[in-house]
């Protein structure tokens, strides 16, 4: 089977780029959507208790948040198309409030569904292809992959088939349904890590070793929350052919041994930390040569059958640079800068691929309108196959811009408020949602974030200051992976008040680092403060191209930390 | 207790024997796992008997009398403790061809996962049979017609059905 296969080019007003679903995929969503209209309905008879209702809802990704249930969409691998973006806008319109929040684990949540209306909201999901399932529980989430997969220059193969395949196999498992804790999963196939898999439970990288076979490094054990870890390797070169078998070994022993007698010990990277990766890995290892593998065994052909949806779409021959490109940036300065900062390479000569900010200054990190989702539909299809993805930074991206159609697309972005050129400076913000919307949350987020943001409003002060990744969490449980920012933010209650932990040094792809801890917290008001005292000491301080996080790497955390404490003495009370 | 086989509560013809029992002659019982070594040692080879054991259970500390068991009870503290799961496909791997049980407040909604790893029955407290009916069992089994999982046991999988599709 191939890319023109009948079935996928009759697929209505959609890319060929995307999985698209066939009768079997169509009819387990469409049984899910039934299953979950029951199990509503026999919570509402009484059938169900709230405890034993809990853990279905969840795996269907249904919250019940600190003032109304959140509903957490599935974005598999972050790729969706317009058509579905359409659908996430109508969603947004006729059952909550007109918007949605796209989030680190390339979801969707809606903040304010109604518990009968979810039955619904999923059947609407389900005649786009789209679900809400294993977005929570305690079971193998939505995979995640690099957002730039399929167009990135540095990639060794595009990871989506490897995610769908994974995606497959995670839903509803009969034996991995009721684990100890969620256990999530990433997969990169560049030389660049875009999808965070050092800090996932079980990261994949898809290398290729001496004889060209390509095959898999997996890494376990890495996470966030109140203990952070890199994930360590657990296999080093895992044959495509084992790849599902090692992972049933993998999550097998995790589900026998991990702990369960307190949930904030019961992930993977405690069991890794508790008995050592050496331990891990030989329990895995007796487990996958214990296990029937032909159960499992690698199926070239349905790889090949998914894979085929993730063919290139048709890319026209272009010359590499675009004259016209360059004669706009030179005319429209806000252009230029667009394309400097959130235009990137891409493997197709003449093409780009442009990350849509979704934190313009001021604004709330990840939301996004009914409307601004419906123009970046519109622009999908207008410069980039109807195809879209969503990033762990909380952005969108279009995938397959020409160059010579940048300034339209820009200019089209720009009328929607789209056209926020700060994708990786400072302002280009991870946040939680914080007191705002969770229930876990000690202390605010967003009105962190927008505060950051204002107070480094000036684009042209942006982009002297360069990369530099400012993530906020409002809890320990680290949603908005402050552990892993150049500048990372935690937001806590101490004695009622709400006081902020800062860390520096924190790095999320290959070369990733659990950030160090700064000092005594702060309050919300200090905290523009103390990052602008940071910046402003790294500008003073940095080499030639270096990053905030390099520099920070290399004259030490001390004398960062001395920065502040003397910027304290002057009355900053840090 | 009621006990659900075939999406159906039927009679338990197995007892549950308390620990101070003496183990009986004749009949269907189930003894517990510290009891289990002598049991195998003093029944004649004609007993019918199976153990309930927890689900930290090591499966190596039932291969010896794998081949004298007829039924083996996995116990469930919660529903939502999945280890009794993988226990069951690890019993099922050392080829344990008699009844697997699951034993616990389990919900319907879990029959498709219990059946995909192995079991046959499932044993639930009363008040949640009263709850949740024979209707809601019967439903939870008929939920899904396949299952994306190879290897695992009820529903077909779709892995499986695709290729016979694409093969003729």
């Amino acid at each position: 089977m191939t890319a023109v296969d009948l079935r996928v080019a009759q697929r209505p007003n959609a890319p060929m780029t995307t999985y698209r679903y066939d009768e079997y995929d169509a009819a387990f969503v469409s049984e899910r959507v039934a299953e979950f209209r029951e199990q509503v309905n026999r919570r509402l008879s009484g059938a169900l208790t709230e405890e034993e209702f809990r853990p279905f809802r969840l795996m269907n990704g249904l919250y019940l948040q600190l003032h109304a249930y959140m509903l957490r969409v599935a974005i598999p691998y972050g790729t969706l198309t317009a058509r579905q973006m359409r659908r996430l806008a109508d969603i947004a319109d006729k059952w909550d409030k007109g918007y949605g929040h796209f989030t680190t684990r390339q979801n969707l949540q809606y903040n304010w569904p109604k518990l009968v209306d979810t039955p619904d909201i999923l059947e609407s999901l389900a005649e786009v292809e789209m679900h809400a399932i294993q977005t929570s529980g305690n079971c193998i989430r939505n995979v995640t992959a690099d957002h730039f997969a399929g167009v990135a220059p540095d990639e060794i193969e595009d990871p989506r088939p490897t995610a769908e395949f994974l995606r497959q196999w995670s839903s509803l498992h009969s034996e991995f349904s009721f684990l100890p804790r969620k256990f999530k999963i990433a997969v990169t196939g560049a030389a660049h890590d875009r999808a965070a898999i050092l800090v996932h439970d079980i990261g994949l990288r898809i290398v290729k070793n001496d004889t060209g076979e390509i095959g898999y490094q997996v890494v376990v054990g890495g996470g966030l929350g109140r203990s952070p870890f890199i994930g360590k390797v657990v296999g080093d070169f895992v044959p495509r052919k084992d790849l599902l078998a090692f992972l049933e070994a993998i999550l097998r022993v995790y589900n026998r041994f991990g702990r369960r007698d307190n949930k904030y010990k019961a992930r993977v990277k405690i069991l890794v930390h508790e008995k050592g990766i050496d331990e891990i890995r030989a329990a895995v290892e007796a487990e996958f040569a214990a296990m029937d593998r032909s159960a499992f065994a690698h199926d070239p052909e349905e790889f090949e059958r998914i894979a085929a949806f993730f063919a290139p779409p048709p890319y026209e021959s272009l010359p590499a640079t675009s004259v016209s490109l360059r004669a706009a940036k030179l005319e429209t300065p806000a252009f230029a800068n667009f394309v400097d900062v959130n235009v990137g390479a891409h493997k197709i000569p003449g093409y780009a691929i442009v990350t849509v900010s979704l934190k313009p200054i001021g604004g709330v990190p990840g939301d996004a309108t009914s409307e601004q989702m419906r123009v970046l539909a519109d622009a999908s299809e207008r410069f980039g196959f109807g195809e879209l993805r969503v990033s762990h930074e909380q952005n969108i991206i279009l995938p397959h811009v020409k160059q010579d159609d940048l300034f339209a697309l820009w200019s089209m972005l720009d009328a929607a408020g789209l056209a926020t050129a700060n994708a990786g400076l400072v302002s280009d913000i991870i946040s939680c949602p914080g007191l705002d919307y969770c229930s876990l949350a000690t202390a605010r987020s967003i009105p962190i974030a927008q505060a950051i943001s204002k107070r480094f409003s000036d684009m042209s002060r942006q982009r002297r200051i360069g990369k530099l990744g400012v993530k906020i969490s409002g809890c320990i449980n680290a949603c908005g992976h402050h552990h892993v920012g150049a500048i990372g933010i935690l937001g806590l209650e101490k004695k009622g008040q709400e006081s902020y932990q800062i860390t520096l040094g924190g790095d999320p792809t290959f070369s990733a680092s659990i950030g160090e801890i700064l000092g005594p917290g702060v309050t919300a008001e200090q905290v523009p403060d103390v990052v602008e005292h940071l910046v402003d000491y790294y500008l003073a301080e940095r080499e030639e191209g270096e990053a905030f996080i390099d520099t920070w790497r290399r004259i030490g955390h001390a004398r960062f930390k001395d920065v502040l404490r003397r910027e304290g003495e002057d009355g900053a009370d840090i | 207790m009621a006990l659900i086989s075939d999406g159906r509560f039927i009679e338990d013809a197995w007892r549950r024997l308390a620990d101070e029992e003496a183990l009986p002659k004749t009949g269907k019982f189930i003894v517990s796992l510290p009891r289990l070594e002598h049991a195998v040692e003093v029944l004649g080879p004609t007993a019918t008997f199976g153990v309930i054991v927890p689900n930290t259970t090591e499966p190596s500390a039932l291969i010896a009398a794998l081949p004298r068991l007829d039924l083996i009870s996995i116990a469930f503290p919660a529903f939502a403790d999945g280890r009794g799961f993988s226990l069951a496909r690890l019993l099922r791997r050392a080829e344990f061809k008699g009844e697997l049980r699951a034993s616990g407040r389990l919900v319907a909604d879990q029959y498709p996962h219990a059946i995909g790893c192995g079991f046959d029955t499932i044993e639930i407290p009363d008040d949640l049979a009263e709850r949740q009916d024979e209707g809601q069992w019967r439903a939870a089994l008929n939920a899904y017609s396949m299952s994306y999982q190879r290897g695992y046991a009820g529903r077909g999988s779709i892995l499986d059905a695709r290729r016979k599709a694409v093969r003729s």
